[in-house]
């Protein structure tokens, strides 16, 4: 039987290669190399500090590293925008909740649905369901379609919002203000809204942060469904290693901005370098 | 009651002016947190373009009118492109202090293209009939014009909020107001959806000038400043930063104005004064505005 991590069948989605990010003197991600394969749930756990949220902005574009290259799906990343690696099918959620909270629900999913207009990708343009990818021949089809029918178009953009917030189990709340949300539910929502813009790898950034167990129990059950229901990859950051452990096959440990140590759930809880890192330190999770 | 008519019509007709002209200072500044000191000279720049498509190419008013609203959009457009899009992670300042260039560039860029010399708008209709008709309500007589203005401030303001809360791109404008990066994220094309902000804003302006010049047909380099100022001062009035506060804020300066000049016609020679009056008045009791949500800096 082989490790998820020696499964070499699967295919590389992303790649970071020897990336740094220095913000004046302080290297917050030091030399930073790392695959994530095609369908695969990887965590990435570390102390508070130890630079998982940089390299999550470094991934989506809102840093460009000081040193180093990053790839997804065979693509060369680096140098782009972050709306340009949206459109590539990366998509990301927070570590503080950043909805648009004076915006209903369905708005908040309606404005990650926007780069669909624009983007030449065409097998991947409203593909929420899968099956309705299928009926999308063409970028060129959708630039008639808003020519001689955009209100109809718009249309179909709400109806295939409104489908993804039902599957999600949002619906209640479709026409509140994001802000009036129940905290677990406002997770919920920046899920669904990083699926709207139809991601191939998404990045949870501590999607459990503030959660009691129940709640965190719950929430994993989720990323789990969501990841077979439209078939992605997940790189996750979490603080508490329970969570990580439970459902992961694969973690990478940071420590003052290096991996310090990769492997299995279980390797990594026997890790004697994990263990130095975190003894004194803020973490309850072993 | 005639008279109270008259001055509630004229009243609505320049908060409605001040109101087209101001939305474009608060939709930018609620997006860039950026008072664009240029926008007021954008607004000349429509009356000009306006002014020489119907005088010099000779179209007839409509078709000039719509050159120009359009040609004010394309120059609000590139004033972005060229002069704040470079600016947009320096710090605050800068964009500000460019703006101050750009509207002293745009003046001055005026005086070389078109002269200093000042002109009459009211060149731009042949038949000057339309000007004095009038229309009788309840013993009042308003001018035509005047309901012409005030129907199309309105027809201005229904696509404005049906643009802002209807579409997509209005949608992304809002998401921008709340978040530029994580609307990035989404996928959204920040720096577009800012150029289309700025082209939107400096369209309704000109559309605000050019009605204005119907009313005050001195066209000369200088006449987007009072308009600018006045539109401003209605903006901070409403709550800059939201745009149903600018409509607000415009129609309310306009008609404090205007009832206080034909009430108290002994202090019309201070009407200026009345909108800094107003300005300083917001600043004290209530910096936010009218309909402003809370300063919250935006980090
Ligand atoms: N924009 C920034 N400017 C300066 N320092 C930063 C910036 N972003 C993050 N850092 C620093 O980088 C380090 C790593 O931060 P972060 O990636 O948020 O850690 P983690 O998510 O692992 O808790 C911290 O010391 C943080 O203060
Ligand atoms: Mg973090």
């Amino acid at each position: 039987m082989t490790s998820p991590t020696l499964d070499l069948s699967r295919k590389p989605i992303l790649i970071l290669d020897q990336v740094t990010m220095q913000f004046g003197g302080l290297v917050a991600v030091d030399d930073f190399t790392a695959e994530i394969r095609q369908g695969e749930l990887v965590g990435l756990i570390g102390p508070n500090g130890a630079g998982k949220t940089t390299v999550f902005n470094l991934i989506t574009g809102i840093y460009h590293p000081t040193k180093g290259k990053i790839v997804f799906d065979g693509i060369d990343i680096t140098p782009l925008k972050p709306h340009q690696i949206t459109h590539l099918g990366i998509a990301r959620t927070f570590q503080n909740i950043r909805l648009f909270s004076d915006m209903t629900v369905l708005e908040n999913v309606l404005v990650a649905q926007h780069h669909k207009f624009t983007n030449p990708d065409a097998d991947r343009i409203l593909k929420i369901n899968g099956k309705s990818a299928k009926r999308v021949a063409n970028f060129w089809f959708w630039r008639s379609v808003l020519k001689v029918g955009y209100l109809k178009f718009e249309k179909e953009m709400v109806s295939k919002a409104k489908e993804l917030i039902e599957k999600l189990g949002l619906s209640k709340f479709m026409h509140e203000k994001a802000s009036a949300l129940p905290y677990g539910d406002q997770r919920k929502l920046e899920i669904a809204r990083a699926l709207a813009t139809d991601p191939k790898l998404l990045l949870l950034d501590e999607p459990a942060a503030g959660m009691n167990p129940k709640e965190t129990e719950d929430l994993m059950r989720f990323v789990e469904r969501i990841r077979e229901e439209f078939d992605l990859t997940i790189f996750l950051i979490e603080h508490d290693m329970k969570v990580v452990m439970g459902i992961c096959e694969r973690i990478i440990v940071m420590d003052y901005g290096r991996i310090i140590a990769e492997g299995t759930p279980k390797e990594i809880q026997n890790n004697p370098k994990v263990i130095e890192a975190y003894l004194g330190r803020e973490w309850e999770g072993v | 009651m005639t008279f109270f008519l008259q001055n509630f019509f004229n009243g609505i007709m320049l908060g409605g002016l001040y109101a087209l002209i101001a939305v474009g200072y608060s939709m930018v500044y609620g997006i860039l947190r950026l008072i664009n000191f240029a926008h007021g000279d954008v607004m000349m720049m429509g009356v000009y373009f306006a002014y020489y498509s119907a005088v010099v190419f000779s179209l007839n008013p409509i078709l000039s009118f719509t050159v120009a609203v359009l040609g004010a959009a394309a120059l609000g457009f590139l004033i972005d492109r060229v002069a704040y899009k470079p600016l947009r992670k320096a710090p605050r300042i800068s964009a500000l202090i460019t703006a101050i260039g750009v509207s002293f560039f745009l003046e001055n860029l005026a005086v070389v293209i078109f002269g200093a010399i000042p002109k009459s708008f009211l060149d731009v209709f042949k038949d000057k009939s339309i000007l004095e008709k009038t229309i009788t309500v309840a013993d009042a007589r308003i001018p035509l014009l005047t309901f012409l203005v005030i129907i199309v401030t309105f027809a201005m303001f229904s696509v404005l909020f049906f643009v802002v809360y209807k579409t997509k791109i209005g949608m992304a404008m809002r998401a921008i107001a709340a978040d530029i990066p994580t609307t990035s994220l989404m996928g959204v094309n920040v720096d577009n959806v800012i150029g289309f902000t700025f082209a939107l804003g400096s369209a309704l302006a000109a559309a605000g000038g050019i009605m204005w010049a119907m009313r005050f047909p001195n066209v000369h380099p200088y006449m987007g400043f009072v308009p600018g100022l006045k539109a401003f001062i209605a903006a901070v009035f409403g709550g800059i930063g939201s745009i149903s506060g600018a409509v607000l804020g415009g129609i309310l300066l306009g008609m404090i104005e205007i009832f206080l000049a034909a009430y108290f016609p002994s202090v019309m020679g201070y009407r200026d004064a009345f909108a800094f009056i107003i300005l300083i008045t917001v600043l004290l009791v209530k910096p936010s505005g009218l309909l402003g949500k809370k300063a919250i800096e935006k980090v």
